[in-house]
């Protein structure tokens, strides 16, 4: 049986300068490339594909399909976009994997480039966490003077160059059309599918959009074998993941698991509930994932599992919410943040969130009308699927999830305000009292 | 609506483009801005995939994204100045208006903000004097409420020209914009032993090393917590075809495993 938790891009985190070449290499750091390139580029997808991984992203799409369903090679360019542009409220693994271990992404990106006939890759990364893009250009500038990259991979003939790109601050760039967009130096706003990226991507060529996770997972693959990844995880959602735990946990913290895990064994993990409260209500995946009670600590978190339950596996973001929380004033916050990111190319996500924006603020101040629960769930009905990429249905999600399992927390809105009923200051992770009144006197 | 030439836009939605920010550039900066932009632009296929890059940059210059640094981008990359705002408008990393030398952006997306982080920018925004992006008047700190910043983990987070500040308090917030006013050297919880400057940020945004990515730690606590429970009980993945020793038997007991 496999052990509970299964360190592989976690494996050397904790190693002093864990970031460097000398570290990754230390680990079997390139192998795989030199593996990889001795082998056909088809074999190498055939890896990929015959792992079943399944993108680490949120969608859950076949990393090893995705790949096959590009346009066959014309000739032209064809390319590798990692998105790195983590941005799902409560989603924090790929940041700190970039910044502990950069190399697997690299020799993940350029063992991915061969396998597609990729020469050109690009990292897109969110601009707001600079750190972070600096460990990523300085491992490309290592790999590239160590020959890993370059005009001659590894001395095979292969060519693989890589541009790390900062963003610069919206969340709708996660989504893979809108940052192909960014990408090309326009407003990040989604495009119209099909044609789908893998036919007219960036630059309208071929190219396939990849999660950090995904593609730094391609190494182990490709060295360890199909059968090994294979050997975590479930049937249908094989191998391992980074759980992040956060919230009202006594230890938050990331987590790599097989995937089928369950949250009652991530929540012993990290030490319990903190101070043996409640637990009241949790996302599996992030902000744009149904919400999860008590009830569903037992499910698996694999994506079949969680979609049975309701809910999507997203990107395993795990954020705990216990009893002191007010669910209400919890969703007006996603609210607010899903107004704020719609980036208004759509009728139904630009007006749809304003709208829901404003019902929900007034029932968190305990303002709400007798008929605003329904109206919300009426906006929400005509915002999803209606709209022009999966943002618009996301911000339904916590709306919808959490009428359904606390709907009269939304009637008590009718009267009594939020923080009335749920007093913030329970809920924080410091003493308010003492530190009020010190940030008091140093004012 | 006043049709004077010279009236300010502070709007929202509107670049503040003031006949300041209009002044041509002096003849040394704009070569330097030059060569950085031509080398910004041979990282790319197609030269307008250079455009946010080079936002970054006109801020590095300018602290802000001026109205000489659009006609810039717009001169050097064939577009219109039209475009170019366009693009700058829509992502909240650029400013439209003078920035300060650090920004200070507290999380108040739900999960942080539910956590404590609302308590730190009531607390932080009422010290300061300032709302959300608004700028101190000694011109040293602008303050946000910024959303989700993937570190939820060490929530309350601050970012402080976007390096973690984890774990914070509302005192250790009021501590960390007094010792930028007052000019110590500040360092991030996971980031480089020094929080530089604004303009030295968007210079890295841009694409430029300031060669620190060798400082700082490679993972915090929270990062690591999996790792060590894993390590204190033994737990390792499975082994593969290609490591020494056999690594099917983990691989052939796991499907009729009874969990």
């Amino acid at each position: 049986m496999t052990d509970t938790l299964t360190p592989i891009l976690t494996k050397f985190w904790d190693d002093p300068q864990s970031w460097t070449l000398a570290t990754y290499e230390k680990h079997d750091g390139y192998k795989a490339l030199r593996k990889a390139l001795g082998m056909k580029p088809e074999e190498v997808l055939g890896a990929v594909k015959d792992s079943n991984i399944r993108g680490r992203g949120g969608a859950g799409f076949p990393t090893g399909m995705k790949w096959s369903f590009m346009s066959p090679p014309d000739g032209g360019p064809r390319y590798l976009v990692v998105n790195a542009d983590e941005s799902e409220p409560g989603t924090c693994k790929d940041v700190p994997l970039m910044m502990a271990n950069p190399h697997s992404l690299i020799e993940g990106v350029a063992i991915s480039s061969y396998a597609i006939g990729c020469e050109h890759a690009f990292i897109y990364l969110r601009g707001e966490v600079v750190h972070v893009y600096r460990r990523l250009l300085r491992a490309v500038e290592e790999a590239r003077a160590a020959g890993y990259l370059g005009d001659n991979v590894a001395g095979s003939g292969v060519k693989v160059e890589i541009t790390v790109h900062a963003g610069a601050g919206a969340y709708i760039c996660g989504e893979e059309t809108a940052l192909l967009d960014s990408l090309e130096g326009r407003r990040g706003q989604p495009r119209l599918k099909p044609p789908f990226p893998g036919a007219a991507g960036l630059y309208a060529r071929p190219t396939s959009v990849n999660n950090v996770e995904s593609i730094a997972s391609v190494p182990g693959i490709i060295l360890e074998g199909s059968d090994w990844f294979k050997g975590m995880g479930t049937e249908k959602s094989t191998g391992f993941g980074i759980f992040s735990l956060s919230g009202h946990v006594t230890n938050p913290g990331q987590f790599e698991a097989p995937l089928g895990i369950t949250m009652r064994e991530l929540i012993d993990l990290a030490g319990g509930m903190r101070g043996g409260r409640k637990l009241k209500f949790w996302t599996p995946g992030g902000s744009s994932t149904p919400i999860f009670t008590e009830e569903h600590l037992d499910v698996p978190l694999d994506f079949d599992s969680v979609a049975a339950a309701g809910s999507m596996l997203g990107t395993r973001a795990l954020q705990v919410f216990d009893e002191t929380v007010s669910v209400v004033r919890a969703v007006s916050r996603w609210t607010d943040f899903y107004a704020h990111e719609s980036c208004g190319k759509c009728t139904p996500c630009r007006e749809g969130t304003w709208w829901l924006r404003q019902i929900m603020t007034r029932i968190e101040n305990g303002q709400g009308t007798q008929d605003d629960i329904d109206k919300l769930l009426d906006i929400c009905d005509n915002i999803l699927g209606r709209s022009f990429c999966a943002l618009g249905d996301a911000a339904t999600s916590p709306i919808t999830s959490a009428v359904k399992y606390f709907r009269e927390e939304f009637e008590i809105g009718m009267h009594t305000p939020a923080h009335v009923l749920f007093p913030p200051e329970r809920s924080v992770l410091f003493d308010v009292n003492t530190k009020e009144s010190s940030g008091m006197v140093s004012a | 609506m006043s049709a004077d030439p010279n009236e300010t836009w502070n709007a929202s939605g509107f670049l503040h483009v003031s006949p300041e920010s209009k002044r041509p550039y002096a003849a040394d900066v704009l070569e330097s801005l030059h060569a950085d932009a031509a080398e910004i632009i041979a990282r790319y296929p197609q030269k307008r995939s250079a455009l946010l890059p080079l936002l970054h940059l006109v801020q590095s210059v300018d602290g802000y994204v001026s109205g000489r640094g659009v006609s810039f981008c717009a001169e050097v990359l064939d577009l219109t100045t039209a475009e170019v705002s366009g693009v700058a408008t829509f992502y909240t990393q650029y400013k439209r208006h003078p920035n300060g030398e650090y920004t200070v952006g507290v999380c108040t997306n739900t999960l942080c903000a539910i956590m404590g982080g609302d308590q730190i920018w009531d607390t932080v925004s009422e010290h300061l004097g300032v709302g959300h992006d608004e700028t101190t008047g000694d011109g040293k700190i602008t303050l946000e409420r910024i959303e989700c910043n993937a570190a939820c983990d060490y929530a309350p987070v601050v970012m402080t020209n976007w390096e973690f500040f984890d774990n914070q308090t509302p005192d250790s917030t009021v501590k960390l914009v007094d010792d930028l006013r007052a000019g110590k050297q500040v360092a991030p919880t996971r980031g480089p032993s020094r929080v530089c400057t604004f303009k030295e940020v968007s210079r890295v945004l841009a694409g430029f090393d300031d060669g620190l990515a060798d400082e700082g730690v490679g993972a915090g606590p929270a990062s690591l917590l999996g790792l060590r429970i894993a390590k204190d009980n033994g737990w390792v993945a499975p082994e593969g075809g290609d490591s020494a020793g056999s690594g099917t038997a983990s691989s052939t007991d796991r499907k009729d495993g009874s969990q």
